[in-house]
């Protein structure tokens, strides 16, 4: 157990002509991962989410050791580990398809990290079956690793990780990829109850939110290299820090109307909407454009005033329904404000929603968010 | 439901058939029909049953051209197996010199295989070839025309020289078919060089191998031309194996009744033992 510090860590693939030598453009090469401060806490369950090639696997990799950062410095318990190869760290890694030793059995597998690092027997033997109870593997310790399904053999790759008794953290990049949905669930509650046992630290990469939602205590979301906001799944909800976590989160997304500044108000699409005065007066001081953020969860229907057209109601805007979907507990309501396009979420079934008809939208004051360039004010 | 039949359709398979036919079953009914026959001219002809079988089977040049010809194949895949297993982790993985290596190693793959055998029987040879100068001065007596072991040792260096390759090439583009992700998790899990190899390479290149041992196998145990032009299976039947026994058989004695019924003992031979390496091979992977 220990504690992960990156210092200003970051990455650039360098790029390297047909004839392996560096391309000229190298300097012009993207950062991979842009240079990054971040602590990882002993015993915490962290989620790296964003969507594919935003850098999570490159930072794991750094973390792991695959992968050497071309700049900054990564500290385990305090000590400078950036140079040391994998073998020499304290991490374990689970890979998005599962790594298993095909000619061994599954106890050989889940022996194999000890038995490199020279553990003795029974000190072997007692971890083994530890981690195998643990990981409900035990029945199948005698078969060969290779006759089994997906979602036992990324148990046992798990297991492999769990086995070491000095492991730092337990990295999981997509683990859960290749494995049938009706499986998945269970895998996810085995990881659950693992790092609540085993208090270990875990650093999961998936840019499927339920997974990222559900399995972290700290979320952190990364988009283009950055790590763009870490927060508790709730915070990431209730307040996104960028306009790219709140449409990344929730489903669907969070709400973005593009919107411009009028003494002490915002104009949606030639209506206004008032805002609170401090916000204004940040607002003011912006030159970037600003967009208006609100979640389809605090978004309430109403039916039309019967006098509409003059925005009688303050706090409201005037809308059409486009489409209805129903799902589940709740109908998802899509309407037309101008040109822009709102998702509501309404759980009342006593509301009405039928396309075509107009609509008033109560936007909850408190729960509504005004970026400017992309950045929460 | 009813399934539509026209045996038409038959007529569809008719070309394959007359080729095969021709290709294969008229030939191997020919060499049956021999086998069974002592024909002295296009109208004497008698029926002698298995007595040719009978012969070949209790020719000791048979016998001795037979072990011989385990000896060769079990050495040359003794010896062709590990070097081109490590040529292929000792190739460089990408970049221009993974592409040069690759054209070089494959280069003795494309020699005709009598320009192999004359290669070598140059190379060798102890008055003007480069090797067996280079021998001689070593101060080895060495000369593949007249001393047996010479010429066993010139014979099986010649065939690693030439196949190798093969195995070496099957073996590289197996290797870089096995994902990344399995050496990053064997450089986390703490494993070293060699049990990279034994749990990660190996077991990965088994289907490569099994193609390869069976590619081999049937080859070197059919193999003639190369031997025949170097040491012409001498000296005296040191190195004869078995086509070369054949091929003697039929076109130098014209003893084409046991040289028919041979035909068909070695073309069984090289069957049972193909079946029962690919079977090992296989049984192996399920247990």
């Amino acid at each position: 157990m220990a504690r992960l510090e990156l210092q200003a860590v970051a990455h650039r693939y360098a790029q390297r002509s047909s004839l392996g030598t560096r391309a000229s453009t190298q300097e012009a090469a993207r950062y991979a991962l842009a240079p990054l401060d971040l602590v990882f806490r002993e015993g915490g369950a962290y989620a790296l989410l964003g969507p594919s090639g935003c850098g999570k696997s490159t930072l794991l990799n750094i973390i792991s050791g695959l992968l050497r950062p071309s700049e900054g410095r990564l500290l385990i318990d305090g000590k400078d580990v950036t140079a040391a190869p994998p073998q020499a760290r304290n991490i374990a890694q689970v890979f998005q398809f599962p790594v298993i030793y095909d000619t061994m059995t599954v106890a050989d597998n889940l022996a194999f990290p000890l038995r490199n690092r020279g553990v003795d027997r029974r000190t072997i033997q007692q971890r083994v079956a530890q981690i195998a109870d643990l990981l409900e593997l035990t029945p199948t310790l005698g078969k060969r690793a290779s006759s089994l399904s997906a979602d036992m053999k990324q148990r046992i790759s798990l297991g492999r990780g769990l086995v070491r008794t000095d492991v730092a953290a337990i990295l999981l990049d997509e683990p859960l990829t290749v494995i049938d949905p009706h499986v998945k669930w269970l895998l996810r509650r085995k990881l659950l109850q693992i790092h609540a046992e085993l208090a270990v630290t875990l650093i999961y990469v998936t840019h499927d939110q339920t997974e990222a939602l559900t399995l972290a205590d700290q979320v952190l979301v990364m988009s283009d290299g950055c790590v763009l906001q870490q927060g508790t799944p709730e915070a990431l909800f209730e307040r996104p820090e960028h306009t790219f976590v709140g449409y990344f989160i929730g489903s669907p997304g969070m709400n973005l109307l593009p919107c411009t500044l009028v003494d002490g108000a915002v104009l949606i699409e030639g209506q206004r909407l008032p805002i609170a005065p401090d916000l204004a007066k940040r607002a003011a001081a912006q030159s970037e454009p600003l967009v208006l953020g609100v979640r389809p969860e605090f978004v309430r229907l109403h039916a039309s005033p019967p006098d509409d057209g003059a925005n009688t109601l303050a706090g409201r805007l005037n809308g059409v329904i486009d489409e209805v979907e129903t799902g589940g507990h709740a109908r998802t309501v899509f309407a037309s404000v101008g040109g822009s396009r709102l998702a509501i979420k309404v759980t009342d079934d006593g509301v009405p929603a039928v396309p075509g008809a107009r609509c008033s939208l109560e936007l909850l004051p408190e729960r509504t968010i005004l970026y400017a360039g992309g950045r929460a004010l | 439901m009813q399934k539509p039949t026209d045996n038409r359709a038959w007529l569809l398979v008719l070309p394959v058939l007359v080729t095969v036919a021709f290709s294969a079953v008229i030939p191997l009914m020919t060499v049956v029909n021999y086998s069974v026959q002592d024909i002295l001219g296009p109208h004497q002809r008698t029926f002698v049953g298995r007595e040719w079988y009978q012969h070949v089977l209790r020719d000791p040049e048979l016998h001795g051209a037979f072990v011989r010809q385990i000896g060769f194949s079990l050495s040359v895949l003794a010896l062709e197996l590990p070097l081109g297993i490590g040529i292929a982790l000792a190739l460089p993985r990408s970049g221009v010199s993974s592409s040069l290596c690759l054209v070089v190693l494959a280069l003795p793959l494309l020699v005709p295989w009598n320009v192999v055998g004359t290669i070598w029987q140059i190379f060798c040879r102890g008055d003007i070839g480069i090797a067996g100068r280079a021998i001689h001065a070593l101060g080895i007596d060495y000369n593949y025309t007249a001393d047996a072991t010479d010429a066993w040792l010139t014979v099986i260096v010649m065939d690693v020289w030439h196949w190798s390759p093969l195995i070496a090439l099957l073996c590289y583009a197996g290797l870089r078919a096995i994902p990344e992700a399995y050496y990053q998790a064997a450089s986390i899990d703490g494993a070293s060089a060699w049990a990279t190899f034994r749990f990660i390479e190996l077991p990965k290149l088994r289907g490569v191998l099994t193609i390869g041992i069976l590619l081999r196998f049937m080859d070197s145990f059919m193999i003639y031309t190369e031997p025949f032009v170097l040491t012409g299976g001498g000296p005296g039947n040191a190195t004869t194996f078995l086509s070369q026994y054949l091929a003697r058989l039929a076109v130098g004695q014209f003893d084409l009744g046991p040289a028919a019924a041979f035909s068909l003992i070695y073309f069984l031979i090289i069957l049972l033992l193909s079946y029962v390496f690919y079977t090992a091979m296989n049984r192996q992977e399920q247990t």
